[in-house]
């Protein structure tokens, strides 16, 4: 499946965000270190990115720290999209 | 591993706690067994318990380890050989004494039964069970698999043995105990309903916004979420059984169900559990 660019998916990622959290976010800033979302927030976090990019986020993979700034969020899904795996769960 | 170690737990009430009990314990390696009057809630509990048991891996808070089993089921006979039985019903004292006194039956000598209750006291709870001495209470926050510190009730009647086999039970699920007498709303309750009851209070009478509340008490006082979020994480309906309970058995005004909860609750606007609350929920956790 593809959904466009790295950059496409890091700015549906940062739009998400900015909609939810109603702040403009700088890409490389740590989320959960300042505060602006919390452990509640994340695994919303976590099911939003799955179906919006059509990835499973399991095993190793699953963990803060993948998800603490939107360019880690945009690394992680653009790894996922484009790994040889057909068995999303 | 030993036949005590690989008993299960028994839960009974697959809601928001006993759900959230239910994957904290199968996350640290202790099968549970959980309870609930219908398969449909049990399906639906099922489901819940994946995705809790996903966010704590995701916060690392479970041990990287396979879980241990979950078994689901429509009669409390289903715990009979449960090492220890977590009561996680209704926070309602008739449905809460009337869950125990058909379970504690049940149950070997020596099972510890635990009441998870935000405010009922545990020796008004104790007249139902045939062993009052192997009941205590235990306050799980919400979500359960994520906040580590459980604040422990111990009754007039509670044993030594029961708060024993207790203390090791939360120990090897990693939570942390801080053990209390027995009064209606226990500590934490007692402090933060009143102060709930208040912020919204103070957002009905158009003092403030919820998020302004939230904010200054956040900012300012170094809350971890303010205490409307809180408020709706617990569950506005939730609160106001858990606000009536102090109410009705301390007379104290302070502990009267506040006029904008009763309606939030009265339009199904429950909190986060609902997707409305005092916030706006796009999305529960799925």
């Amino acid at each position: 499946m593809t959904t466009g660019s790295a950059e496409s998916v890091q700015q549906r990622i940062r739009e998400f965000l900015e909609e939810r959290i109603k702040t403009n976010i700088v890409v490389d800033k740590d989320l959960f270190a300042s505060g602006l979302v919390n452990s509640m927030f994340a695994m919303e976090l976590v099911v939003h990115l799955e179906q919006e990019f059509g990835v499973a986020i399991v095993g190793e993979d699953l963990k803060l720290d993948n998800f603490r700034t939107v360019e880690r969020m945009t690394s992680l899904v653009c790894r996922l999209r484009d790994a040889p795996v057909t068995d999303h769960a | 591993m030993s036949e005590a170690a690989s008993a299960p737990l028994g839960v009974l009430g697959a809601g928001v706690m006993g759900t959230g009990i239910a994957a904290l314990a199968i996350g640290h390696g202790i099968p549970v067994v959980l309870v609930d009057v219908s398969e449909d809630r049990l399906a639906d509990a099922r489901r819940r318990v994946d995705a809790q048991l996903r966010h704590a891996r995701l916060m690392g808070s479970v041990p990287a380890r396979d879980a241990a089993g979950l078994t689901t089921a429509v009669e409390l006979a289903a715990v009979a050989g449960a090492t220890a039985v977590i009561e996680a019903v209704t926070e309602d004292a008739e449905i809460k004494a009337k869950v125990l006194e058909e379970a504690s039956s049940l149950f070997a000598v020596g099972t510890p039964i635990i009441s998870n209750t935000s405010g009922i006291p545990i020796g008004e709870l104790g007249r139902f069970v045939s062993r009052p001495d192997e009941l205590l209470g235990i306050h799980f926050m919400n979500p359960a698999y994520l906040i580590t510190m459980v604040e422990v009730i111990r009754s007039a009647r509670t044993s030594d043995e029961t708060m024993a086999a207790v203390t090791g039970l939360l120990a090897r699920m990693g939570r942390r105990g801080i053990v209390v007498r027995d009064a209606p709303g226990f500590v934490t309750s007692r402090l933060l309903h009143p102060m709930i009851n208040e912020a919204a209070r103070i957002v009905g009478a158009g003092v403030a916004t919820a998020e302004s509340v939230d904010d200054l008490m956040r900012g300012c006082l170094g809350h971890p979420t303010g205490p409307l979020r809180t408020a709706d994480l617990i569950g506005l309906d939730n609160l106001v059984d858990a606000l009536s309970t102090l109410w009705e058995r301390t007379g104290e005004e302070s502990f009267r169900p506040c006029e904008l909860l009763r309606e939030k609750v009265a339009a199904g606007h429950l909190g986060r559990k609902s997707g409305k609350g005092f916030y706006d929920y796009e999305k529960v956790l799925s």
